[in-house]
């Protein structure tokens, strides 16, 4: 006997056996479905959490000022030297003509700031460069790297005029702390749901087999081999994660249709619906390759307590 | 053909054997009735000689074959060789007539024209082709035992056992499986009945062996119930 025609009774034992056991197979999809819920909106939240504390992130930079007379070479070397730190995601260079355009737009209502402006003359404003860092923690580092710059140049040498990551230095601190914290408890909070949900749905697979106990007895009895055996299982637990797969990815079109305006209202610009839709493919694998392996290996693992010679 | 060398079962520590250092040999074509009250040890034996029991003492052989001694793989192919009935059926419950005794020429390594043709062929011999598509809970005791047996000869096995078949029949469908047993041993099947049925046992008029308390009482060559 092939090897193929083997495989196509277990496959046909295993569809035959889902739909005869029409009550049992569809508590262990509903069961599933939630725990594949629960894995997609893990996902989804996780994403999201990360786009919030990277818009965050983004809010927070340090900024160099430079006194007046510094030139533009002089700057634009600052700046050269600044971008080889390696904690150093970018620097933006501010000129002194965008600094003022940046206040008088800032200031525009300000009748008094813009008079003693316009009475000043002359452009009070230096060029600054934005530093941003490729994380919160690392700022400190720079703005260390940026004082020992600012003492070791001396006379019309020194152009920096202050750097201003001590003025947000607690805010920056608190920051980088909410970070770690979110990301160490999203951490843990989606490794205990999950972890939940995979052994409620390996509980009802396992009182799905052992409903069929006595079955299983039979075929050893019989002298069926373990894979014989155990085969339509396996494929009935592959059609249970796939049928919940395609059910979870499904209803996940209107749900966060649904909350997509909301989600954006209130996360920034994360919205879940262009999530959704945007990460499809690697939602749809992670999904229907988690429901598929974890219903396969629940029924392999319940199946083999039941195999004796 | 079938030998039982000095064997003795102890389920537990402490408890009564089981079976007690029996020595019993069954020749080719034999028709066996194991005749005894409960507890006597009767299905222990059977149960013996496809290892789901295994002997604390003693082995068992099948031909030349020590049972104790085989591997998962050949005790598979062992038990495709040895039909079983029992007293509560043993069907596949989600699957029907056809694919029940299917199953077997399939675990056998069958192709599929085969089984198409065996199939109604075996039910055809217990007399129930009307019933191919009918699942279990739709039969009744009977036909359900007729369908076991049909499932245990339709591999065309070296040995038939039969632990208390007519155990939840009436006398008429205990009658018929009977007459099937005969029939299947006629075509030289051996036979291992195990019963409490007296007029079973008359009945049939071949060898009786009587069991009490694990061991064996009397061996009959032509024997009937007497206990």
């Amino acid at each position: 006997m092939s090897l193929w025609t083997t495989i196509k009774r277990i496959a046909r034992y295993g569809f035959v056996g889902f739909i005869r056991n029409g009550f049992v197979s569809l508590s262990a999809v509903l069961i599933m479905t939630i725990t594949l819920f629960v894995v997609a909106g893990l996902m989804i939240s996780g994403a999201a959490l990360n786009s919030v504390l990277k818009q965050l992130t983004e809010k927070v930079d340090v900024s160099v000022y430079f006194t007046t007379g510094a030139t533009e070479a002089q700057v634009a070397d600052m700046k050269k030297t600044i971008e080889t730190l390696p904690q150093v995601a970018s620097v933006e260079y501010v000129s002194r003509e965008n600094a003022l355009a940046r206040f008088q737009e800032r200031h525009k209502n300000d009748q008094l700031t813009m008079r003693a402006l316009e009475e000043l003359g002359a452009n009070p404003l230096g060029a600054s460069l934005e530093i941003r860092a490729k994380d919160t923690s690392q700022y400190e580092a720079i703005a260390k790297y940026l004082d020992a710059a600012q003492a070791s140049a001396s006379g019309s040498a020194a152009v920096i005029d202050k750097v201003n990551f001590y003025q947000n230095k607690t805010a920056i601190d608190r920051l980088t702390n909410l970070i770690d914290t979110s990301k160490r408890l999203g951490g843990v909070v989606a490794l205990l749901m999950g972890l939940a949900s995979v052994l409620i749905t390996f509980n009802t697979i396992r009182l799905a087999i052992y409903t069929a106990r006595d079955e299983i007895g039979v075929m050893n009895l019989v002298g069926a081999s373990h894979w014989y055996v155990r085969g339509p299982f396996v494929v009935a637990g592959v059609l249970y994660g796939a049928i919940s797969g395609l059910v979870v990815l499904i209803l996940l079109y209107p749900f966060t249709l649904w909350l997509g305006p909301g989600s954006e209202r209130f996360l920034g610009s994360f919205n879940v619906f262009t999530y959704f839709i945007g990460t499809f493919p690697l939602l749809f694998l992670v999904v229907m390759g988690f429901g598929i392996a974890l219903g396969a290996l629940s029924s392999y693992l319940a199946v083999r307590r039941y195999l004796r010679t | 053909m079938i030998f039982y060398d000095k064997v003795t079962k102890i389920y537990f520590d402490g408890a009564a054997p089981a079976v007690a250092d029996i020595t019993l040999g069954v020749d080719p074509g034999e028709f066996v009735s194991i005749v005894g009250h409960s507890g006597a040890g009767k299905t222990t034996l059977l149960k013996m000689l496809f290892a789901e029991v295994v002997p604390t003492e003693g082995s068992v052989f099948f031909g030349t074959r020590d049972i104790g001694k085989l591997s998962n793989v050949e005790l598979l192919k062992l038990r495709r060789n040895i039909g079983t009935v029992f007293q509560d059926f043993r069907l596949l419950t989600t699957k029907n007539v056809y694919e029940n005794i299917a199953f077997a020429l399939e675990v056998a390594g069958r192709n599929d024209e085969d089984i198409a043709g065996d199939v109604p062929h075996v039910l055809d011999l217990v007399g129930l082709s009307d019933k191919i598509w009918s699942f279990p809970h739709e039969l009744s005791g009977g036909e359900q035992q007729r369908v076991a047996i049909a499932r245990a000869i339709v591999n065309q096995p070296d040995v038939l056992i039969a632990d208390e078949p007519t155990g939840n029949l009436d006398p008429i469908n205990a009658h018929d499986v009977v007459e099937i047993l005969k029939k299947v041993n006629d075509l030289g099947t051996t036979v291992l009945l195990t019963t409490h049925n007296k007029s079973v046992v008359d009945s049939i008029g071949r060898r009786v062996v009587t069991m009490d308390q694990g061991r064996i009482v009397r061996d009959d060559k032509e024997g009937k119930y007497s206990l």
